[in-house]
């Protein structure tokens, strides 16, 4: 089906993108890989005059290491590219795991992380592992930069912080203190994920502090806050032996909605699943990272 | 193609090694402007939400969902259709495989999944099986359960040991 006509712009530079987008304000969107933009304009979901390709801005592309050894990552750089990054792989290998396990070939090889993102799907990989790493997002608009969380800037389903004139330029990655590892764990029946737990473990005495989010339960990942607290400084042994029973604590308390990918029920019931699963990822334990997914008719995911 | 207030772009690509141009509006899928514009009839739509890969073209080698794909964002790319494989009548070697491991049935995937095997051997010299699934696992076929799919892609990675 035809998307309803938009009106298509190519700006070449960061300053021309920002105008068109102030010009145009709401009736205006950003234009990268298309993945999801274009199947939700076909669907009639969304509908913008002004489709901004902004594929030819130097200062939204590549990974570098940035201020103080953070991984500073373009918002057009794309799962395939986060997945070979040798930056991400060395930097962030649970991360390059989960980016190779994102929907498909075809969505890897051309969807952006920062359209990921800025769309807000509540049903995608990314956001939970971010938010553990404590990902900060950098927007430009004529008005001026401003940064803030990527727990900060998911508001809810499809909706985030970002003002209309706003674009996303970079998303990055703060270092993790030495020896402090992520993990990712998710389910789901169908490209994406029903729901997903991130969680990063940091050295701490002779145990382990935690960041654990689970995402895909409502709008906005959620911290996993008492899990978090019961789990601090204790040896890895006895913080994954208290977290099951505080993680469906953590769970009880999400407002979880019933969707396509499972029932409010099901989805509070895996988060301790899930983080268990996550954590062992992130204290090294062998476990399966990625995605556990009932589609793999043709294949198993790859990271065993 | 620089702009604004335009209803339609002009834009030019070099589909199955031959130059095309043409003028499309903005919001043209590149599926359609092959299939109706060119005459491109074997790719195949089927899910139109970029999941099941009945679509697949190559752009610059990747593969493409072209259901998903607006047509003026592959200007001055390289399209590579299914219909732009053979050569003088001999089909590729990925077509043949398929035939002799009698890896198609209904056929209507087949077109995506021959191009994906297509790029798949392009961007991997010596894929493990486990590689194969993984590049191919979002391109759906309800005939075949893929067992034949994936030995005829592993016999040609085999091939290609033998003859290097």
């Amino acid at each position: 089906m035809l998307p309803p006509r938009f009106q298509f712009h190519q700006p070449a530079s960061l300053d021309e993108a920002l105008s068109l987008l102030a010009e145009h304000g709401e009736e205006a969107s950003p234009f990268a890989g298309g993945t999801e933009l274009l199947i939700a304009l076909k669907a009639r979901v969304l509908r913008f005059e002004h489709l901004i390709d902004i594929k030819r801005i130097p200062d939204l592309a590549g990974i570098a290491i940035g201020a103080a050894g953070s991984v500073s990552i373009g918002s057009l750089v794309t799962h395939e590219e986060l997945t070979r990054s040798a930056i991400v792989r060395e930097r962030m290998p649970g991360y390059a795991a989960l980016s190779d396990n994102i929907a498909n070939i075809r969505v890897r090889k051309k969807g952006t992380l920062g359209g990921n993102l800025c769309f807000a799907e509540p049903h995608a990989d990314p956001p939970a592992l971010l938010c553990a790493f404590g990902t900060r997002l950098h927007l430009a608009s004529p008005r001026g930069r401003r940064d803030l969380t990527l727990h900060e800037f998911i508001e809810s389903e499809l909706s985030t912080a970002r003002e209309s004139d706003e674009l996303l330029v970079r998303i990055e990655v703060p270092a993790l203190p030495q020896g402090a590892r992520g993990g990712y764990r998710a389910f789901g029946h169908l490209e994406r994920p029903a729901l997903g737990v991130g969680a990063v473990a940091i050295p701490s005495g002779d145990g382990f502090d935690w960041r654990i989010f689970a995402a895909g339960l409502c709008g906005r990942p959620t911290e996993l806050l008492r899990t978090q607290d019961a789990m601090r400084g204790l040896p890895a042994t006895d913080a994954l032996e208290v977290l099951s029973r505080h993680a469906d604590e953590d769970a009880a308390d999400i407002e979880a909605h019933d969707d396509l990918q499972g029932s409010a029920d099901y989805k509070r019931h895996m988060v301790a699943v899930l983080a268990r699963r996550a954590c062992r990822i992130a204290l090294g334990y062998p476990e399966r990272a990625g995605r556990e997914t009932g589609q793999d008719i043709i294949g198993a995911d790859r990271n065993a | 193609m620089h702009d604004q207030n335009i209803s339609h772009v002009d834009f030019a690509c070099s589909l199955n090694g031959r130059d095309v141009s043409m003028r499309v509006e903005p919001r043209e899928l590149l599926i359609d402007v092959l299939r109706d514009r060119q005459g491109l009839r074997g790719t195949k739509r089927s899910c139109d939400i970029g999941v099941c890969g009945a679509c697949t073209v190559l752009v610059d080698g990747r593969p493409t969902a072209s259901c998903s794909t607006l047509a003026c964002d592959v200007n001055a790319s390289q399209v590579t259709t299914i219909e732009g494989l053979s050569q003088q009548g001999e089909l590729d070697p990925v077509q043949r495989a398929f035939i002799e491991h009698g890896a198609l049935q209904c056929g209507f995937c087949t077109p995506g999944m021959v191009l994906a095997v297509k790029a798949l051997l392009a961007e991997y010299a010596n894929p493990s099986e486990e590689e194969v699934r993984h590049y191919l696992r979002g391109n759906l076929c309800r005939c075949t359960g893929y067992v034949k799919i994936i030995e005829a892609v592993m016999d040609l990675v085999n091939q290609r040991k033998v003859t290097p």
